[in-house]
C-alpha cells in the first residue's frame, strides 16, 4: 500500500477524534458528534463543490461516527463520488465507506457497480485490488450477480498482475461462499486448476483455497488438480528451507500452502496413477521424516508451523487409509506427541489417534499406546484432553483389552469431571456389553457403575442390564446373588434399587435356597429401601412384591400386610394406589395356578440395538466414533472389494452386530415393566430365545444376506428412537431376512408378532409396526403406512400403498382401505361427513369407462342413503381383474347437503400392480427368466431423474409396496434393486421382472421391466417410475 | 435494607465503596459498572436488577451514587436516602465532583458510618451531623459535651440541640415550585402538574414551637365553617410529605402543621397539585414544510400573569430535524441561536413582563437523505422563572412560640419568597 502522503494528514479528522476521546461523558460525546454532523451537512449542502481532499476528510469523519455506533443517513453520494477519483487515498476511503455502510438495496448500487466495473477494467493493479476487495467485503448476492462472471476472467487472464490474481481468487472464494449457485466456473475450470502451477506462491496459496472449496462442490471437474497439487507439494516439501525466501516461515517452507494443498488432497480418494501416488507417498514420508529431525529453531512459531503441516499430513494419511506403513508411522509419531509438553499437541494427538484407531492397519499400533493414554487420563490437567483420552480408549477397545480399559474407565469415573461422567457411564456400559465374554463380569461392571456414578446412569443403562440378564439364563442366578449383596449396603443408589427390585422379583427364587437370602430376608431388604425411593421405583417394587407372592407363597401374608397398609392402599399417587389395590385383590382371589400364569417369569426381550448406543450417538451427534461403525469400516476395508465373498469369520462377527443395529432400539427404550401379563405367554416360552446360539446358527444362512446387512447398518442406524427413518429400516430389513434365511425368520417373526399381544407395555409402538408389516391388513396398517414419510403426487400416492385418504373437501372426506389377493380385491371406502348436518340421498357408484368395462369388474355393495353429521359411512367394493388394464375406474358420489345437490367424481386408485403377487427366486432363476423375456417388445426401459431423495430404505419400501418381491444378492451391484412377481388376472398370469438402477451422483434412475406381455411392461413401468 | 453503597466517577472507577451487609459481594461493584455505567445502551431506569441484586442509582453531574441490596426494599426510601446523602455531602463540601469526593474520603466514610447502620438509614439531618462530624481537626470535647451530643442525637428531638441563641430572631420561608406541562399544538392541556417545596431557614433562639398555615382547601373549608369566610382562593393539594420535625399526629387530627424546626435550613414540606394551575406561558408553534429541503418555523410565546410581575431566564428550545444543514433566525426580543450540538434553536430572553407576547421565526434548510424515516417532531420546551407560585399556594401565617425565652411572635423577623420555575414545560408542534 502506498504510504499516505504528507498533505493527506487530515488534521481535522485527527482533531475530531481526539475531541471525542477527551469527552468526559456520553452526553458530551453526543454533543460533539451532533456539532460535527451539522458541520458536515452544511459543507455537503453548500453549493460550491468540495475538493477531493475535504470530501475524503468528511467521509472519513462520517465513517468514524458510524463506527462509534451512530446512524449515518447521508454522505453516500459523496463517498460514491470518491470512487471515481484518481487518487489512491480518496478511492480507498470511498471503498471503505461503501463496504462498511452501503446496504445492498440502496439506490446507489448501480452507481457503485459502475465505479467498480471501471476500476476492474482499468489496468492499474491497485485500483483493481481495491475493487476486488470491495466486492469481497460486501459479498452480497447483488454483488455476486453483478460480478460473478467478471472476476474469473480477471483471475485467469494472462496479463493480470500476481497481486490482482491473488485478490481475484479470494474474492471468488468469498462470492462462492455467499451465493454458490452464481459462481459457475464452466470453461475457466482448467485454467483455474493450472493456477496451481503459477510462479507466484501467493497466487498458488489463494488459488488452492478457491480450488478446495470448488472441488468440494463439484469434485469431478477439479479432479485434475490432484496431480498438480501433488507435484506442487513435493516441490515444497523437498525444497531447502531457503529456496522459497518470502514464503519460508521460521525455517518451514510455505506452511500455509502445504496445509492447504493437503486439505485439497483430502477432497479426493488416493490417486490411481501409480506415479502420482508414489510421489505423494514420498511427500508424506518426507513430512514424517522432517518431524523427526531436530528443530531448527527454538521459537514456538517454528514448531507450530511444522506440526500444522504434520497434522494435516496425518489427516490425509487417515483419509486415504491405504498405506499401512504410513499409518503406522503416523501413529508412532502421534505416540511421541502423547507425552509432549504442549497441551494442544497432546489434544490433537489423541484426537487424531481416535480416527487412526478405526483403521485396521493402525489399530494394533494405536493399542501399543494404551498405557500412555491411561496415564493421560489419570494425570492430565486439562479436562478437554482427558475427554479425548476417554474417546481414544473407547475407540481402541477390543476384546483383548476390554477388561483393562473398562476397569480403568471405571476407576477414573470416581474422579471424573461431572460434565463428562454421563458419557463415560454410557461408554463403559457399551464396552462392557459389547466385549463381555463372561456375563458375570458384565453384571459386576454395571453394578459397579451404578455404585460409583448412580446419578449419571441413565435409564437406558439399567434397562439394558435387565434385558441382558433376562435373555441369558446362565447369569440370572449370579445376577440375583450379586444384586442381593449390593443391596445390603446401607446406602444404595435408587437405580440399584430398581435393578435389584426387578431382578429379585424375577429370579429371587434362584438364591432363595441359601438361608442367608431366604425369601423373607430378600423381601425385608427390598422393603427397607422402599420409603426412600421415588414413585416410579416404588411402583416397580410393588410389582416385585407381587412377583414374590408367586415365587414364595410363604411370604404371602407379610406382603399382603404391606399392600393392605394405608400408605399403599390410600397412597396419594394414583399409580401406586392402583397397583396396591390390584395386587392385593389378585393375591387374595386368584388361585395359585392363575397366579403362576399371570406372574410368570418375563419372556426374553427381542434383541435390538443397544439403546445405550443410540443414546451415546444422540449425545455426541453424528460424525463421532461408534464402535459399530468403526468395526464395520474396519472389516470393509479389510476385505477390500471382496466384501461380497467375505470370509465366514468376518461375517460371523459383523452380521450379528449389524443385525442388532437393524432392529433398532425403540422397544427397548420403553421401560421394562414387569407388570403381570394379562394373558399367558406359555407358547412363547416353548421357544426360549437366547440370541447367542441363535445368531451362531444363523450365521451360515446369513452369508448371502451379509452385504445387505452391512449396507443397512452403516448409514446411521437412526439415533432418533421413534423416528420415522428407523421405522422404515425396521420394516424393510425384516422381510428381506425372511427371504434369505428361513431359520432366522421363524423365530424372529414369531417373536415380533407375539410381542404386541403378550406384553403391550414392554414393547413400544414400533413393534406394532413390525407386526403390521407381517399381517398387512390389520388395523395397524393404516397407522404404519400413514407414518411413511413419502411425499407423492396425490394421484400416485396409492400405487405403493393400500390405505389412506383419497379425497377431501370442506364437506366430505373419503378414506380407503383395500386388500388384494391374486386377481381379486376388496376395497373399503369410508365416507366421512365433516359437517354437522346430515347428507341426504347419498349414493356412490363406480363407473368403468369403455374398454375398462371388460378388463375390470367392480361391484359396489349398496350403502345407506343418509350420512349423519360427523359420522362415517362404509361401503365395500369387490374388485375382480379380468385382464390387464390401464385406466382407473371412477367413483361417482351424489348427495344432498343443505338443499343443494353435490356431485363428486374421484378416480379410484386401482392400478394393475395391485394384483401383483411377489415371487421369490434365486439369482440363477432370475437371470434365466430374465433372458427368456428377452424379446424387444417385452422389455421396457425408462431413465428418469429422481424426484425425491434417493434413500435406499425408502426405495425398498416403495418396491415392496408396489407388490414385487425384493430379491437380494441377485444383482452383482449391491446398490441396484431387483424385484420379481406375477400379475394375476382372471384370464392370464403375467410374470414380471424388474430392475432399478439408481445413480446417486447424477440423481437418476434406470428402470427396466420385463414381462411376458408388452402392455403390462409399459403400464408397470409408467406406474413405478412415477414413484421415485 | 441497603446492603452497600458505591460511588463511581464517570469512567466507572469506584471512589467510595461501603458494604453494610454480607450478602453483597465484591463483584457487585463490577456488576453495576459493567451493566449500567458501561452498558452499550444507555440505562434509563434508575433501578437495575442484576443477578437478583438490585441497584438504585442517582447521578450528580459525572458522579454515580449506587445503593445495592439483595432484599425487597422500599425503593422510594432508598432514593430518598440517596438524595439526602447528596444533600449532606453538598452541605459538607459543596459541589459533588470527583475531586471533592477524593479530597473528602475520610469524611464521607465517617458520614456513611453515621447515617446508615447495618443498612438502616439513621439521622441524616445536616445540622445535627455537623455537631459531631466536623471537617476541621478534632477539638477534644469534654465529657460533658460528648454526653450532651449523645443525649441530643438519641433524644426525642434529634434534629435540634438545646441552648441556641441569636440576637436577631429571623426566619426565611421559600416556596419553590416547578410547573410541568404538556400541551397539544392546538393549545389543549394534555397534562400539567406542579411539584413544590417549602424551604425554611430559621435563626431562632431556644426551642421554639412553630405553626405554619397556608391556603389549603381542607383547612380553609374547616375554618370557613367557623365563620371567618374564604378570603382569596384556596388550593387543593394532592399529596404532601413533611420534614421529620412536623408532628404528624397533630396534622392528621387538626390539619395544623406544628413543629420545632431544626437550626438552619430545612425542607419543611413537599407537595404536588394538579388542579387550577396558573400556566405562566403559552407557546403557539407554527411549523410549515416547504418542499423537501426547507422548513419554516414560527413560535409565539405569551406571558400569562400580572403585568407588574417580571419573568426571568426565559429560554425556548425549538428542536430541528436531524438533517438540518443551515438555519436563519429572526426574533423580536432576546437572542436566538442554532445550536448544532443539541439539534435545536435556543431562544433566550432575559426578562419579560406579564401579559406580553413575543415571536420568533426561523427558516431551516435541510439536506436530502436516503432515510425514509419522517422527522418525529419533538416538542418545543421552555425554561423560565417567575416570582409567584403557579399552584396558587399562599403562606397565611407562621407563628413562633417560645415559652421559656422572652421573645414573642412579633419579635421574629419573617421573610416569605415565592419562586416558580419550569419543570418539563413542553408544547407539541
Amino acid at each position: 500500500m502506498p504510504a499516505v502522503s504528507k498533505g493527506d494528514g487530515m488534521r481535522g479528522l485527527a482533531v475530531f477524534i481526539s475531541d471525542i476521546r477527551n469527552c468526559k461523558s456520553k452526553e458530551a460525546e453526543i454533543k460533539r458528534i451532533n456539532k460535527e454532523l451539522a458541520n458536515i451537512r452544511s459543507k455537503f449542502k453548500g453549493d460550491k463543490a468540495l475538493d477531493g481532499y475535504s470530501k475524503k476528510k468528511y467521509v472519513c469523519k462520517l465513517l468514524f461516527i458510524f463506527l462509534l455506533g451512530h446512524d449515518i443517513d447521508f454522505g453516500h453520494m459523496e463517498a460514491v463520488n470518491l470512487l471515481s477519483s484518481n487518487k489512491y487515498t480518496e478511492k480507498q476511503i470511498g471503498y471503505l465507506f461503501i463496504s462498511v455502510l452501503v446496504n445492498s438495496n440502496s439506490d446507489l448500487i448501480s452507481l457503485i457497480n459502475n465505479a467498480i466495473k471501471n476500476d476492474l477494467s482499468s489496468r492499474n493493479p491497485t485500483f483493481m485490488n481495491l475493487a476486488l476487495h470491495c466486492i469481497a467485503n460486501v459479498g452480497s448476492r447483488e454483488m455476486a450477480e453483478a460480478f460473478a462472471a467478471e472476476v474469473p476472467r480477471i483471475l485467469v487472464a494472462g496479463d493480470t498482475m500476481d497481486s490482482v490474481k491473488q485478490s481475484a481468487a479470494l474474492c471468488l472464494l468469498r462470492l462462492n461462499r455467499t451465493s454458490p449457485d452464481l459462481v459457475l466456473m464452466g470453461e475457466w475450470t482448467a485454467r483455474v486448476v493450472h493456477l496451481l502451477n503459477d510462479q507466484h506462491l501467493g497466487v498458488v496459496t489463494a488459488a488452492t483455497s478457491l480450488i478446495t472449496t470448488l472441488a468440494q462442490k463439484s469434485p469431478e471437474d477439479f479432479k485434475t488438480s490432484v496431480s498438480l497439487a501433488v507435484a506442487r507439494l513435493s516441490r515444497i516439501v523437498s525444497s531447502a528451507s531457503t529456496d522459497l525466501q518470502d514464503y519460508t516461515y521460521y525455517f518451514v517452507a510455505a506452511p500455509w500452502l502445504s496445509v492447504k494443498l493437503l486439505r485439497l488432497l483430502q477432497c479426493y480418494p488416493p490417486p490411481e496413477d501409480g506415479a502420482i501416488r508414489g510421489r505423494l507417498t514420498e511427500c508424506l514420508e518426507t513430512i514424517l521424516n522432517k518431524a523427526q529431525e531436530p528443530p531448527k529453531s527454538k521459537k514456538v512459531q517454528h514448531s507450530n508451523a511444522k506440526n500444522a503441516v504434520l497434522f494435516e499430513a496425518i489427516s490425509l494419511i487417515i483419509h486415504h487409509d491405504s498405506e499401512p506403513t504410513l499409518l503406522v508411522r503416523a501413529c508412532n509419531q502421534l505416540g511421541q506427541f502423547l507425552q509432549h509438553r504442549e497441551t494442544n499437541l497432546r489434544y490433537l494427538a489423541l484426537e487424531s489417534m481416535c480416527t487412526l484407531a478405526s483403521s485396521e492397519f493402525s489399530h494394533e499400533a494405536v493399542k501399543t499406546h494404551i498405557e500412555t493414554v491411561i496415564n493421560a487420563l489419570k494425570s492430565e490437567r486439562d479436562v478437554s484432553v482427558r475427554q479425548r483420552a476417554v474417546d481414544l480408549l473407547y475407540a481402541m477397545c477390543d476384546r483383548s483389552n476390554a477388561k483393562q480399559i473398562v476397569a480403568e474407565m471405571l476407576s477414573y469415573l470416581e474422579t471424573a469431571d461431572y460434565s463428562i461422567r454421563e458419557e463415560i457411564v454410557l461408554k463403559v456400559a457399551i464396552l462392557a456389553e459389547k466385549y463381555a465374554v463372561d456375563y458375570t463380569w458384565y453384571v459386576d461392571t454395571i453394578l459397579n457403575l451404578i455404585r460409583f456414578a448412580g446419578d449419571y446412569v441413565s435409564d437406558e443403562v439399567w434397562y439394558r442390564v435387565i434385558q441382558i440378564v433376562i435373555n441369558r439364563d446362565e447369569v440370572q442366578g449370579y445376577a440375583a446373588k450379586t444384586v442381593f449383596e449390593a443391596l445390603q449396603a446401607p446406602a444404595c443408589h435408587e437405580n440399584l434399587v430398581k435393578v435389584g427390585g426387578y431382578i429379585l422379583g424375577e429370579f429371587g427364587n434362584l438364591i432363595a435356597g441359601d438361608s442367608r437370602s431366604s425369601p423373607l430376608i430378600q423381601f425385608d431388604l427390598l422393603h427397607s429401601k422402599f420409603h426412600l425411593c421415588s414413585v416410579p421405583t416404588r411402583a416397580l417394587l410393588l410389582s416385585a412384591y407381587i412377583k414374590f407372592i408367586n415365587l414364595f407363597p410363604e411370604v404371602k401374608g407379610t406382603i399382603q400386610e404391606v399392600l393392605r397398609s394405608d400408605s399403599q392402599l390410600r397412597n396419594a399417587d394414583v399409580e401406586l394406589q392402583q397397583r396396591a389395590v390390584e395386587y392385593l385383590r389378585l393375591s387374595s382371589i386368584a388361585s395359585t395356578d392363575i397366579l403362576a400364569t399371570v406372574l410368570e417369569e418375563m419372556p426374553p426381550f427381542p434383541e435390538r440395538e443397544s439403546s445405550i448406543l443410540a443414546k451415546l450417538k444422540r449425545k455426541k451427534g453424528p460424525g463421532n466414533l461408534h464402535p459399530d461403525l468403526d468395526e464395520n469400516r474396519k472389516e470393509r476395508s479389510a476385505n477390500g472389494g471382496t466384501a461380497d465373498h467375505s470370509s465366514t469369520t468376518s461375517n460371523a462377527k459383523s452380521s450379528p452386530l449389524s443385525f442388532v443395529g437393524d432392529l433398532l432400539a425403540p422397544a427397548s427404550t420403553a421401560p421394562p415393566t414387569n407388570r403381570p401379563r394379562p394373558v399367558s405367554s406359555s407358547y412363547l416360552l416353548q421357544a426360549p430365545l437366547t440370541p447367542i446360539p441363535l445368531q451362531a446358527s444363523a450365521v451360515p444362512v446369513l452369508l448371502s444376506a451379509g452385504p445387505l446387512f452391512q449396507v443397512a447398518a452403516s448409514p446411521t442406524p437412526s439415533t432418533d428412537l421413534l423416528g420415522l427413518g428407523s421405522t422404515i429400516t425396521t420394516q424393510n430389513s425384516a422381510p428381506p431376512a425372511s427371504k434369505g434365511t428361513s431359520l432366522l425368520v421363524d423365530v424372529f417373526s414369531e417373536n415380533i408378532a407375539a410381542f404386541p399381544v403378550e406384553t403391550p407395555v414392554a414393547v413400544g409402538p414400533v413393534a406394532d409396526e413390525n407386526f403390521s408389516s407381517f399381517l398387512p391388513n390389520t388395523p395397524q396398517v393404516a397407522y404404519a403406512n400413514a407414518t411413511l414419510p413419502i411425499a407423492e403426487e396425490p394421484e400416485d400416492k396409492f400405487v405403493c400403498k393400500n390405505n389412506g385418504v383419497l379425497y377431501e373437501n370442506q364437506l366430505l372426506q373419503i378414506g380407503l382401505k383395500s386388500e388384494f389377493r391374486q386377481n381379486l380385491g376388496r376395497m373399503y371406502v369410508f365416507f366421512g361427513n365433516k359437517t354437522s348436518t346430515q347428507f341426504m340421498n347419498f349414493a356412490a357408484s363406480v363407473v368403468c369407462q369403455d374398454t375398462l368395462q371388460a378388463q375390470l369388474n367392480v361391484h359396489a355393495k349398496p350403502a345407506d342413503p343418509t350420512v349423519d353429521g360427523g359420522a362415517q359411512l362404509q361401503q365395500i367394493l369387490n374388485i375382480e381383474c379380468m385382464s390387464d388394464f390401464v385406466d382407473a375406474p371412477v367413483l361417482n358420489i351424489q348427495f344432498r347437503y343443505g338443499g343443494t345437490l353435490q356431485n363428486v367424481a374421484v378416480k379410484l386408485p386401482i392400478t394393475l400392480n395391485k394384483f401383483f403377487q411377489p415371487t421369490e427366486m434365486t439369482s440363477q432363476d432370475f437371470f434365466q427368466r430374465w433372458k427368456q423375456l428377452g424379446a424387444p417388445q417385452q422389455e421396457v426401459q425408462k431413465i428418469f431423474k429422481a424426484k425425491h431423495s434417493m434413500d435406499t430404505e425408502v426405495t425398498k419400501a416403495k418396491i415392496m409396496g408396489f407388490g414385487a418381491a425384493l430379491l437380494d444378492g441377485v444383482d452383482p451391484n449391491p446398490s441396484n434393486f431387483v424385484g420379481a412377481g406375477v400379475i394375476h388376472t382372471k384370464t392370464t398370469q403375467v410374470g414380471c421382472l424388474l430392475r432399478l438402477e439408481p445413480n446417486t451422483q447424477a440423481q437418476m434412475y434406470r428402470l427396466t421391466l420385463r414381462t411376458s406381455r408388452d402392455t403390462v411392461s409399459q403400464r408397470l413401468c409408467d406406474l413405478l417410475s412415477e414413484q421415485f | 435494607m441497603i446492603g452497600g453503597l458505591f460511588i463511581y466517577n464517570h469512567k466507572g472507577e469506584v471512589l467510595i465503596s461501603r458494604v453494610y451487609r454480607d450478602d453483597i459481594g465484591r463483584n457487585a461493584v463490577d456488576a453495576f459498572r459493567v451493566n449500567v455505567i458501561h452498558a452499550r445502551q444507555q440505562v434509563r431506569s434508575p433501578v437495575t436488577n442484576i443477578a437478583r441484586t438490585s441497584f438504585f442509582h442517582v447521578k450528580r453531574s459525572n458522579i454515580w451514587l449506587a445503593a445495592v441490596t439483595k432484599q425487597n426494599v422500599n425503593a422510594a426510601m432508598v432514593f430518598e436516602f440517596l438524595y439526602k446523602m447528596c444533600d449532606v455531602m453538598t452541605a459538607y463540601f459543596g459541589k459533588i465532583s470527583e475531586e471533592n469526593i477524593k479530597n473528602n474520603f475520610v469524611l464521607i466514610y465517617e458520614l456513611l458510618d453515621e447515617i446508615l447502620d447495618f443498612g438502616y438509614p439513621q439521622n441524616s439531618e445536616t445540622g445535627a451531623l455537623k455537631t459531631f462530624i466536623t471537617q476541621t481537626g478534632i477539638k477534644s470535647q469534654s465529657k460533658e459535651e460528648q454526653s450532651q451530643i449523645t443525649s441530643q442525637v438519641t433524644g426525642q428531638i434529634g434534629w435540634r440541640r438545646e441552648g441556641i441563641k441569636y440576637r436577631r430572631n429571623e426566619l426565611f420561608l421559600d416556596v419553590l415550585e416547578s410547573v410541568n406541562l404538556l400541551m397539544s399544538p392546538q393549545g389543549q392541556v394534555l397534562s400539567a402538574h406542579v411539584s413544590g417545596r417549602v424551604v425554611m431557614k430559621s435563626y431562632l433562639s431556644g426551642m421554639p414551637e412553630c405553626k405554619f398555615g397556608m391556603n389549603d382547601k381542607i383547612v380553609i373549608d374547616k375554618q370557613g365553617k367557623g365563620g371567618e369566610g374564604a378570603t382569596g382562593q384556596s388550593i387543593a393539594i394532592d399529596d404532601c410529605t413533611f420534614h421529620q420535625c412536623v408532628r404528624l399526629s397533630k396534622f392528621d387530627a387538626e390539619r395544623s402543621i406544628s413543629f420545632i424546626p431544626p437550626d438552619g435550613e430545612c425542607e419543611l414540606m413537599r407537595y404536588r397539585t394538579t388542579k387550577d394551575i396558573i400556566l405562566p406561558f403559552r407557546v403557539i408553534p407554527l411549523v410549515r414544510e416547504v418542499g423537501r429541503t426547507k422548513l419554516e418555523v414560527k413560535v409565539v410565546i405569551k406571558s400569562n400573569f400580572k403585568p407588574s410581575l417580571l419573568a426571568q431566564k426565559i429560554e425556548v428550545r425549538i428542536p430541528t430535524p436531524l438533517n438540518t444543514s443551515g438555519v436563519q433566525v429572526i426574533c423580536m426580543k432576546g437572542k436566538a441561536k442554532y445550536k448544532a450540538s443539541e439539534n435545536a434553536i435556543v431562544w433566550k430572553i432575559k426578562r419579560m413582563a406579564g401579559m406580553k407576547e413575543s415571536q420568533i421565526s426561523a427558516e431551516i434548510e435541510l439536506l436530502p437523505t436516503n432515510d425514509k424515516k419522517k422527522w418525529a417532531r419533538p416538542p418545543i420546551s421552555m425554561n423560565f422563572e417567575v416570582p409567584f407560585a403557579p399552584s396558587g399556594l399562599k403562606v397565611r401565617y407562621l407563628k413562633v412560640f417560645e415559652p421559656k425565652l422572652n421573645y414573642s411572635d412579633h419579635d421574629v423577623i419573617k421573610w416569605v419568597r415565592y419562586i416558580g420555575r419550569s419543570g418539563i414545560y413542553e408544547t407539541r408542534c
